[in-house]
């Protein structure tokens, strides 16, 4: 099966860089799905978690926000904060959760930002989740 | 006598200061390589940006307002200086060069605002009147994206929102670990010719979900961030460069200071020494 480079980076690393046959993602427009020799597209990304398919497995990375740029043979996310699942703090995660959720519950603070905030831990603990099957 | 035991005193607190400086010496020059490794890893995402934002740029004779430079009525300035001192002249030839900046630039202080990195700075513009506006202290040492990514998005806005009409960030450049120039240098309105010039190779043509402008209003944000997080690891670098330089004389000069306290310990010694003979020899004298 023909493969595509895909690269991950934020602003700190690169976080992932190897050859994918197929990456399925939430971009602005809804979900999308990559295979090598795509037009090339640029959109941004929700915060979502990217799956990546090779080899008949699949790994999902944990994406808070950013952009998805694609060529026929390479695939680039910039994003703020990317993390493999190994990489991601569920403690830290379920902190923040708990954290959004009060504030949310009990209307303080900026509602827009606890809402991202929750949608990132979600999103992350999502992601965690997959490390342990 | 008390002038010996005053003198030994000396040397042993010297020798202790110097034990501190040569400390921290090396704990700079540790810092000062993860740092430069730091500023080398955020390289990537900044160069894959600009790549993508060329690309969109080229496509429209965008009007996006970060793009556009409109009469400047006021000015933002975004200064990154450290939280701890002891290395050397680094936060003082920043402040010395931006208010002399802003001196040149502006006749009162209603025309600009500024937003602070480091308690140094902080405490210094603050206590003289200074309009700041946000400021973060209490950086690691090793900053993450996350660190300052609210001020950089604040700064970043208030452009947006029209509260000034250019951004600068201040902070020193690394040009080496021995040289550390403060700068001050415009970051917004984007300079698109500076983008345009970094320009390699054919962009291909990109389809833009929901559309370029969206794309574009997305990103350019984004971008001004890595810049300001770019000057962020440069400052780094900088810092930790400069209290290198800093520690280094000044274990220098610990070890002269004790060298002289030596020698002039022992003359004091000798002397001492000398007296209690001649004084030995006189009593004898006066006995016969």
């Amino acid at each position: 099966m023909s493969r595509m480079q895909l690269d991950i980076v934020t602003p700190e690393k690169i976080v992932y860089s190897k050859e994918v046959e197929m990456i399925i993602t939430r971009a602005a427009n809804g979900d999308i799905g990559i295979l090598p020799q795509h037009a090339p597209l640029v959109s941004p990304l929700k915060i979502t978690a990217v799956r990546v398919k090779k080899d008949g497995e699949e790994e999902q990375i944990a994406v808070s926000g950013g952009f998805l740029e694609v060529r026929p043979d390479k695939v680039t996310i910039l994003a703020q904060a990317a993390e493999l699942p190994g990489e991601i703090d569920v403690e830290r995660a379920e902190r923040a959760k708990a954290r959004a959720e009060e504030r949310l519950a009990n209307k303080e603070g900026d509602q827009i930002r606890a809402e991202m905030a929750l949608r990132r831990a979600l999103n992350r603990l999502e992601v965690a989740k997959t490390l342990k099957k | 006598m008390s002038t010996m035991r005053e003198i030994k005193r000396r040397i042993r607190s010297v020798e202790n200061t110097k034990k501190i400086t040569s400390a921290q010496k090396m704990v700079a020059a540790a810092k000062l390589r993860r740092a430069q490794e730091a500023a080398e890893s955020a390289r990537p995402y900044a160069e894959k940006m600009r790549e993508v934002i060329n690309s969109l740029a080229q496509g429209t004779k965008s009007n996006h307002p970060m793009l556009v430079s409109r009469p400047i009525q006021k000015t933002g300035y975004l200064i990154i200086t450290s939280d701890r001192g002891l290395c050397g002249g680094y936060n003082a030839n920043l402040l010395r060069m931006l208010e002399k900046v802003l001196k040149e630039r502006h006749q009162s202080k209603d025309d600009y605002v500024l937003f602070v990195i480091g308690r140094k700075g902080l405490t210094y513009l603050s206590k003289k009147g200074y309009p700041v506006l946000s400021s973060v202290t209490g950086l690691s040492d090793s900053p993450s994206f996350g660190d300052i990514k609210e001020i950089a998005s604040q700064a970043v806005s208030y452009f947006e929102q029209e509260k000034y009409d250019e951004l600068y960030l201040v902070y020193n450049q690394f040009i080496n670990p021995v040289v550390q120039r403060p700068v001050d240098k415009r970051i917004l309105p984007l300079d698109s010719k500076e983008l345009e010039k970094e320009k390699k190779g054919p962009s291909a043509a990109y389809e833009f979900e929901p559309s370029q402008e969206e794309v574009l209003a997305e990103i350019l944000p984004r971008y001004a961030e890595s810049l300001v997080y770019s000057a962020l690891m440069d400052a780094k670098a900088s810092e930790f460069a400069a209290k290198m330089t800093a520690m280094t004389s000044a274990t220098d000069n610990a070890t002269e200071l004790i060298e002289q306290l030596t020698l002039e310990y022992n003359k004091a010694r000798q002397a001492a020494i000398t007296q209690e003979i001649s004084e030995i020899v006189a009593g004898a004298n006066a006995l016969q």
